[in-house]
């Protein structure tokens, strides 16, 4: 820099220098700045996320419980849980849910959308309907849908009874448990769908037209322009429905007291994560189950923002 | 004119898938007020009546009684408003800061808070119960208010979407006028984003009221429980007052149901920003 200095003798590099300098210092001052803004997000994120993170991977290798500080026992836990058949069971139905739960809600979802945005009279109220559900509180839901669902007096079986079908016996049952969970959880998807209608609403207009013209059929014009404009929309959506799907609490837990019945086909695994940690003070135990859960989100992630270059369009990009 | 014919059919087609949808989304809805209106006798009918005979209130009556259910108002009422208000005070700050400030570690500060988007709370979970134990706020709902204070990693995440498509002009124009950053911010950035900033209060209002795992860890003591965790209470001790239950259930989603209403647009335009920037 100052070698540089020695060298101007121009009245324009002596300027260009000038500047040089000046834009340095409002980086530096605005650097300033931003740290000041961001300060009580770093704050934050110290103590309520580094922290107990690193603390959680620390606890996940001893056999700490509140009530004893535990010892340092390596991977102990680890090796344990990939002996513990209910450690199994809840990842198998969490994998269960998950794997029917994400791609209905993004078909459903899209379908609704699309349905909605043909500017069918009566949009506006169709919306809210859908959205309805998406405000009553989770537990609520439960409880509704346990009353809905029940196989004495539920309208659920008392519809199916009009019909001519015996309804199952729902939550009390193996088979029945889970689906009955996707289709509680299906109601609730009113938020996704509002997300679809403004991508939708987002696609330029002209693009149909010069599809009308060169006489595409709805099909084409669904397939060709309206889904792989959507795709950045439908990534989002499954991105936060693949979380989601697998931090599955409120709703089996509520129904079932916290035990998973029947059978256990209602524990899911983040359940049996907080029984181990809040009922049986496993603490060590269940952040080694915590950690596994978040090894497993970052993985499926990744493969879904890895895969989103293939499949995901941005308009003008 | 045959294509309008065609497109007349597919119009068709979705009315009348979304009759079928807006039934599937309606009727619990309306079974869940019907059930709350109804008497005992009428609940256990078989099959299913849908209109209440009698009407009667006396459910609604019964079940605050039944559980000290303005408490729980209460409750829930004192920790939604204060964390929706920590959280409309420091997302929106932060957000600008990664979306307009030019700073060293911006991009990996970034990084790292859509990194934490993905942690799940369950990681961090017992770690912080643990923190709150040991500072004595486990049995308060300081646990549940004080860290919407320090931003919330989605809400920040959207606010910042929200600022990026905003135009540098106007604050470069601010710049050269001598305004300092936080004028800038507070003055002029602030009031452009308010459609994201009531979103983001929205959210989190919402996400805080209907809450359950927070409570049902950090709230001890029973004169604290918010009405998710009331009724989660109730729903294990008296699982068959299904008229009571109901009227609960209600009562706990009116509120919400009307703020949607007062706020539908600001409710719209927040959950679009945050799917499609």
């Amino acid at each position: 820099m100052k070698n540089k200095m020695n060298q101007a003798n121009h009245f324009s590099a002596t300027a260009g220098i000038q500047s040089e300098m000046k834009r340095k210092s409002k980086i530096a001052g605005s650097s300033l700045n931003g740290w000041l803004f961001a300060l009580p997000w770093v704050i934050g994120l110290i103590l309520f996320y580094a922290f107990p993170l690193f603390s959680s991977i620390y606890f996940s290798f001893t056999t700490y419980s509140i009530l004893s500080p535990g010892e340092f026992i390596g991977l102990a836990n680890y090796k344990q849980l990939m002996n513990d058949g209910l450690f199994w069971q809840s990842i198998y139905n969490t994998i269960y849910f998950a794997v029917f739960f994400v791609p209905l809600s993004i078909i459903i979802g899209v379908a609704l959308a699309m349905m909605l945005n043909m500017k069918v009279k009566g949009m506006a109220v169709y919306r809210t309907i859908f959205f309805l559900p998406t405000l009553v509180p989770h537990v609520a839901l439960a409880v509704l849908w346990m009353w809905l669902l029940n196989p004495g007096f539920g309208l659920v079986n008392g519809v199916l009874d009009a019909i001519g079908i015996t309804g199952p016996n729902w939550l009390g049952s193996v088979t029945w448990s889970k689906p009955s969970l996707i289709l509680m959880s299906l109601w609730a998807i009113g938020q996704p769908v509002i997300i679809y209608l403004a991508g939708l609403g987002d696609i330029p207009q002209e693009l149909y037209e010069a599809a009308d013209v060169d006489g595409a059929s709805w099909l084409q014009k669904t397939f060709k322009v309206t889904l792989p404009l959507l795709t950045p929309v439908i990534f989002f959506n499954l991105v936060m429905g693949a979380i989601g799907a697998f931090q599955q609490f409120t709703l089996p837990y509520t129904m079932t007291q916290g035990q998973g019945t029947p059978d256990n086909s209602l524990t899911f695994y983040v359940m049996y994560l907080y029984d181990n940690a809040f009922k049986y003070f496993k603490m060590g135990y269940a952040s080694a189950m915590a950690w596994i859960l978040f090894i497993v989100i970052m993985l499926l992630t990744a493969v879904i923002f890895l895969s989103s270059r293939r499949w995901v369009h941005y308009q003008g990009r | 004119m045959q294509p309008k014919v065609k497109h007349n059919l597919l119009r068709t087609f979705a009315h009348l898938g979304l009759l079928i949808a807006s039934a599937f989304f309606l009727v619990p809805f309306l079974w869940m007020v019907s059930t709350s209106l109804k008497p005992v006798t009428q609940i256990f009918t078989y099959p299913p009546e849908f209109i209440p005979n009698p009407f009667q209130w006396s459910n609604y009556i019964e079940a605050t009684e039944y559980i000290p259910f303005f408490t729980y108002l209460s409750n829930t009422t004192i920790i939604t408003v204060f964390s929706t208000i920590g959280v409309v005070l420091s997302c929106p700050l932060v957000a600008y800061s990664f979306a307009k400030l030019e700073w060293k570690g911006r991009n990996t500060m970034f990084i790292i808070t859509i990194a934490v988007m993905m942690i799940p709370m369950q990681v961090t979970m017992i770690p912080l119960f643990l923190l709150f134990n040991k500072i004595g706020w486990v049995g308060t709902p300081l646990p549940l208010i004080v860290p919407a204070f320090f931003g919330v990693p989605f809400s920040i995440f959207l606010m910042r979407q929200f600022f990026m498509g905003l135009p540098n002009t106007l604050r470069d124009a601010a710049k050269i006028d001598g305004a300092s950053e936080f004028r800038i911010y507070w003055q002029i950035m602030l009031p452009l984003a308010k459609p994201a900033v009531l979103a983001v209060g929205l959210f989190q209002f919402m996400n805080v009221w209907t809450d359950f795992i927070g409570p049902l860890l950090y709230l001890t003591n029973e004169s604290q429980y918010t009405l998710s965790l009331g009724l989660q209470q109730f729903q294990s001790q008296k699982g068959t007052e299904w008229g009571l239950m109901m009227a609960v259930s209600t009562m706990m989603t009116v509120p919400i149901i009307v703020l949607f209403f007062f706020m539908q647009r600001t409710f719209i335009q927040g959950i679009t920003f945050s799917g499609i920037k």
